[in-house]
């Protein structure tokens, strides 16, 4: 669960990203989170996964209480999230297999699991076929869906995607949140950050806008005009 | 995951990864290997020569005594005992009785090309003495103080300038060994420092989707931290090849010109085990904290 209660968030600067936000995400809910550029989406982001700490108010993210979480605790906590990114962040040097099996290396998995949990996830996502291929051989989408399986292997509750079709045309975009739509499904929480009126439009969703630091709209209506506020 | 905790195949992970990282950034490895291997044969160089000029010095110093003699009255049985005395003193090493006899036959044996003109000369004209030999050269005035206050010494005589020049030389070459080193030392650790700057460069959108999956810094660190110690390790190994033979070479030059035989130099054997040891540690130091102190800007992703 995502838990956000009176958020304000400052930068050193002076900028004031965040308002005064109060949102809740279940578990196993769908959700898309939209607003203009610098309207506060990738604060929310960068406060869900510990990169930020709010300056006032509390974030609660399955377990953690993110406003007095300790540094050593943060790496558990990102164990539950799976981020997306719009540009992939793949390791070009390693196959498609290399890449999901990382992930799984660097929090200390066994070999074993991996055998067994990467094979799964590739043919979650449809790239089974393509295991030994390295990123460049592959099209933008399919390098999403690679992120994606990269995101799904260490079984996170919560799945983070920032801009996950901002690279694709439409057909593959669609693809993509057909995609992400099965993973939560499977009882992944899925939280999507996206600018895509029309993507948003083609699922019956919660819509979280925020505009300026605040949230505008949240509810099942559809995609919130922010544009025309 | 804890350090502690960490299983078998993780370590097996790490060290592959480490090790890889040393051929996939090959020139920079290289660079820091030679710049390792230089600071370190410079480093050994100079401890060589350090410990050999304190050997020599320390040699030298031996022969510088005090000359210690009896009150002519005092009958042969009687100075005799005034060793006892000395002995006393802490700083006296030995004490040789040194009877005016022998003390005449020396005389003219050193001076055997006029021996005619001390033909006529009694050992009675002369004393009898006491060559006295110090544990540390450095308090020879005091001893001398001390030597002086016991009943039946007459006068001394002690080289002070002599014997303060050369505990100056000790400890010139002391401060300037520990100067040479430390400098060296750090330049060490600054190349390899930046070698695994660099590296980590190399790698940040890695290590930043390390961070974003949950892998701890412990886990991130250590396969730098190994690449680190292995091209530190790599870097004494070539530097001891290195010196060994240098210092063979060099002892076998000086030998073959010195042929007063006024240098003694130690065989490389007796500096087997010290080299061997300091070049690991500061191959291990240089690699593990210089790699150590370099990763940590790029941990806060």
């Amino acid at each position: 669960m995502i838990a956000f209660t009176d958020v304000e968030k400052s930068y050193t600067v002076g900028t004031k990203a965040l308002r005064g936000i109060s949102l809740q995400i279940e578990d196993g809910e769908f959700a898309f989170l939209v607003g203009p550029s610098g309207s506060g989406k990738s604060t929310i982001i960068k406060l869900i996964t510990g990169e930020l700490k709010p300056t006032a108010g509390s974030v609660h993210v399955n377990g953690y209480s993110l406003e007095r979480i300790r540094k050593r605790e943060i790496p558990y906590l990102r164990r539950t999230l799976g981020v997306v990114f719009q540009d992939f962040r793949l390791i070009d040097t390693k196959t498609v297999y290399d890449n999901v099996a990382f992930a799984m290396r660097v929090i200390g998995a066994r070999e074993r699991e991996i055998k067994e949990r990467v094979p799964y996830v590739l043919d979650l996502v449809g790239l089974e076929s393509k295991a030994r291929r390295h990123p460049g051989e592959l099209s933008g989408g399919e390098q999403q869906r690679l992120a994606i399986a990269r995101a799904l292997v260490n079984n996170p509750s919560t799945i983070i995607a920032d801009e996950p079709t901002g690279n694709l045309d439409p057909a593959r975009s669609y693809e993509i949140m057909l995609l992400l739509q099965e993973i939560n499904n499977l009882g992944n929480t899925m939280l999507v950050v996206t600018h895509e009126h029309d993507l948003v439009e083609q699922f019956s969703k919660r819509v979280i806008a925020i505009n300026e630091g605040l949230v505008i709209s949240d509810g099942m209506d559809g995609y919130y005009d922010y544009e025309n506020q | 995951m804890g350090i502690t905790t960490m299983k078998i195949n993780n370590l097996g992970y790490l060290l592959v990864e480490g090790i890889k990282g040393i051929f996939l950034r090959g020139f920079m490895s290289f660079a820091a290997v030679c710049v390792t291997v230089a600071c370190l044969l410079i480093v050994g160089s100079f401890s060589s020569l350090v410990y050999n000029v304190n050997i020599m010095v320390e040699e030298l110093n031996k022969t510088n005594e005090i000359m210690v003699y009896v009150d002519s009255e005092l009958s042969e049985a009687e100075a005799r005992s005034v060793g006892t005395e000395l002995n006393r003193i802490d700083n006296v090493l030995q004490a040789t009785f040194v009877s005016r006899d022998v003390a005449l036959a020396e005389f003219i044996a050193d001076h055997a090309d006029e021996a005619e003109a001390f033909s006529g000369v009694e050992p009675e004209t002369l004393r009898h003495r006491f060559v006295v030999v110090l544990e540390d050269n450095s308090k020879m005035e005091q001893t001398d103080e001390l030597i002086k206050q016991i009943p039946g010494v007459a006068k001394t005589s002690a080289a002070y300038e002599l014997a303060e020049g050369f505990t100056t030389l000790q400890r010139v070459l002391h401060i300037a060994s520990i100067a040479v080193i430390a400098v060296l030392l750090l330049v060490s650790l600054l190349i390899i420092s930046n070698t695994v700057k660099l590296a980590m460069y190399d790698r940040r959108d890695e290590i930043a989707i390390m961070k974003m999956v949950g892998a701890t810094n412990g886990f991130i660190r250590l396969p730098f931290v190994v690449e680190g110690f292995f091209l530190g390790m790599i870097g004494a190994a070539v530097a001891f090849g290195l010196e060994w033979l240098m210092y063979d070479a060099l002892v076998e030059q000086l030998e073959s010109v010195d042929s007063l035989n006024l240098l003694n130099f130690v065989p490389f054997s007796e500096l087997l085990v010290p080299m061997v040891a300091t070049f690991v540690a500061a191959g291990a130091f240089v690699g593990i904290v210089g790699s150590w102190t370099s990763i940590r800007k790029f941990m806060d992703v």
